[in-house]
């Protein structure tokens, strides 16, 4: 799935990516800290929580070569239990993000261990399965609210002291989550473990005679993934003080592959740019109205015919291009 | 539990025997695509939609009605695949499969939300064929004419359809192609018209199965999508790699799925998932499939 983007790493050597990849963290943690003065910090907010869900996504992808259709039950199951520990049982926030995430956790280890039984296109129908299956529980379970969802969660306080019910406090706290789930899914991908993961995309009996135990790094990639997609799930019920079916619905695990599709399958910042340009998108056209889901379609079909790499991924073969 | 009431229980049977039918139509047309053309077509539930939709129009429009719109609508939406594989997916051939995926997600959010944007959520009723509205009084419960005709109608189309690849010349060469296509292709077998022409098909089984659906459901544009996931689980579970098995798997699960209503209702829309779950714990390959 990722042979460009193969290219790209090999040939920028490994002092040279790494200078880049601090120059460009730096810029876009500038951004995002000034950012909130020009910009709406709701709309920030949910960028942010896609663009974390998009980075652990493109971990499974971009760096295991798997490609999940169901991401979406971990980011709503998150969400879920983080809204109804908050609000029915009065979790502090900190607390009741903790157990959204280790609710998508939990639910990750039990769909990896059924989906990385199959490979490529049958584990895409299995994550789709199954994430259909957490959506009609979600449907039915009393404690979800059905159609209505969780709706007034309390934001509450962080560690007791800062009232997150101020939509700029609340946008440094999402921010800080975002940075520290990025930076956690950038040293995976760099650690020996992300080495092997990628050996695996690439090759995955080769790596099975160097005496890799494949399916347990594809699993141990799969609930990573999990739970970065429920901390984005159960940070977002947090900020809308919502959760609600949308999240668990097989459409937002369409909108995550488009996001990370759009940024850049396998690049570091690919699934951020991507989310905030899918997130502007759906804030900022919102009198498309029914359009909104066709112009999506029109991106699938546009990036999978003639912008493979994605944003980032453009621009990085540009870079190199002009270094050389 | 123990008092089972007859009737209600012959008709959810029934029931699960209609829906059976369509998941057996269409994961028939996924698995015969997937030989081919070795993706999974997402725009599967779309093209159901537009044959229910197609025969709406034939009906309301230019009044033509159902038997017409059976013979028409497979070969007009049948035509709209074969555009998309020239004109699309023949792109794709030389990259990763999931790519095939990615297409055709993005086709099916196209077609669905052009026909959301033209017509709405709500659905459009089609009528019944007036040869079709009688029944037949069985005893223990009444059985409507339409229903059985469905029934019937996919059996036969589904043996028809493994009849064909599996015993006809053209069917091995199409079974050839799917195991070495090159190979087939040095003997002067045109394999890009032979792959153009079975997306076609399957596409076309699509359509046919939505002209079926039409008098029973609402003709609506999200009637396929909902439909479509659970085809998947269907062909996860019965593997793809046999006709005959996705037959079965489909017209079985759909049994079994109607069982679960009468039984217990709470897991009817969760229960195929979970038979997912139990087969690939502990057949992964699918009932019918091979490593």
């Amino acid at each position: 799935m990722t042979d460009h983007t193969e290219a790209i790493t090999t040939a920028r050597d490994e002092a040279g990516e790494a200078r880049y990849d601090r120059t460009a963290f730096l810029v876009m943690l500038a951004i995002l800290v000034v950012a909130p003065a020009v910009v709406y910090p709701v709309f920030l907010m949910k960028a942010l929580c896609f663009a974390l869900f998009a980075c652990a996504f493109n971990l499974l992808i971009g760096f295991g070569g798997l490609l999940s259709f169901g991401h979406a039950m971990f980011l709503g199951t998150a969400g879920y239990l983080a809204a109804h520990s908050a609000k029915v049982w009065g979790f502090p926030t900190e607390l009741a993000i903790l157990t959204g995430m280790a609710a998508s956790t939990v639910l990750g280890v039990f769909a990896g261990l059924l989906a990385i039984r199959r490979q490529g296109i049958y584990f895409a129908m299995i994550t789709l399965a199954l994430a259909q299956m957490v959506f009609f529980y979600a449907l039915q379970a009393p404690f979800t609210g059905g159609e209505d969802g969780i709706q007034s969660v309390p934001r509450g306080k962080f560690l007791g002291m800062v009232d997150l019910t101020n939509n700029t406090a609340m946008y440094y706290f999402v921010l800080a989550i975002f940075t520290l789930g990025f930076l956690l899914v950038y040293r995976i991908i760099h650690s020996p473990f992300g080495q092997v993961l990628k050996a695996i995309r690439d090759n995955e009996p080769r790596a099975i005679s160097l005496g890799y135990r494949t399916d347990r790094f594809k699993l141990a990639a799969f609930v990573l993934s999990a739970a970065l997609a429920g901390l984005a799930g159960a940070t977002k019920a947090m900020v809308f003080q919502l959760a609600s079916l949308t999240d668990v619905h097989w459409t937002m695990s369409g909108e995550v592959v488009l996001m990370t599709l759009l940024g850049g399958l396998g690049t570091v910042f690919g699934p951020v740019v991507g989310a905030f340009v899918i997130a502007s998108m759906e804030h900022y056209l919102s009198e498309l109205g029914q359009w909104v889901i066709i112009v999506q379609g029109v991106i699938f079909v546009v990036c999978v015919l003639a912008f493979r790499r994605g944003i980032m991924g453009e621009l990085e073969a540009w870079l190199r291009g002009r270094r050389k | 539990m123990f008092d089972i009431s007859i009737p209600a229980l012959s008709g959810q049977l029934l029931i699960g025997l209609i829906n059976g039918s369509f998941y057996a139509l269409l994961s028939l047309g996924l698995a015969v695509i997937f030989g081919l053309l070795n993706i999974i077509n997402f725009t599967h539930g779309a093209q159901y939609m537009m044959g229910a939709f197609c025969a709406y129009f034939l009906l309301n429009k230019l009044g033509l009605g159902y038997w017409w719109a059976l013979a028409i609508v497979p070969l007009a939406v049948g035509a709209s695949g074969v555009v998309i594989e020239r004109l699309m997916l023949s792109r794709l051939y030389k990259l990763d499969h999931l790519y095939g995926l990615l297409l055709t997600f993005g086709l099916a959010l196209i077609i669905e939300g052009a026909f959301r944007f033209q017509f709405g959520s709500a659905g459009l009723p089609y009528a019944m064929p007036e040869s079709l509205t009688g029944g037949f009084a069985l005893g223990f419960m009444y059985l409507p004419g339409y229903r059985a005709w469905v029934i019937v109608a996919s059996l036969v189309i589904c043996l028809g359809t493994w009849f064909l690849i599996e015993r006809t010349k053209l069917g091995a060469y199409l079974r050839a192609a799917t195991e070495n296509p090159t190979l087939v292709q040095a003997f002067g077998v045109n394999v890009p018209r032979m792959i153009t022409l079975t997306y076609g098909f399957g596409v076309g089984l699509a359509a046919l199965a939505g002209v079926f659906a039409a008098p029973i459901y609402q003709v609506s544009p999200q009637m396929g999508s909902s439909l479509i996931i659970v085809v998947f689980a269907v062909v996860v579970i019965g593997g793809m790699g046999s006709i005959l098995g996705s037959v079965i798997t489909g017209f079985g699960l759909g049994v079994i799925e109607g069982l679960t209503k009468y039984f217990y209702p709470e897991a009817s829309n969760t229960v195929i998932f979970v038979i997912m779950a139990i087969v690939l714990m502990i057949r992964p390959q699918g009932l019918f499939g091979q490593r």
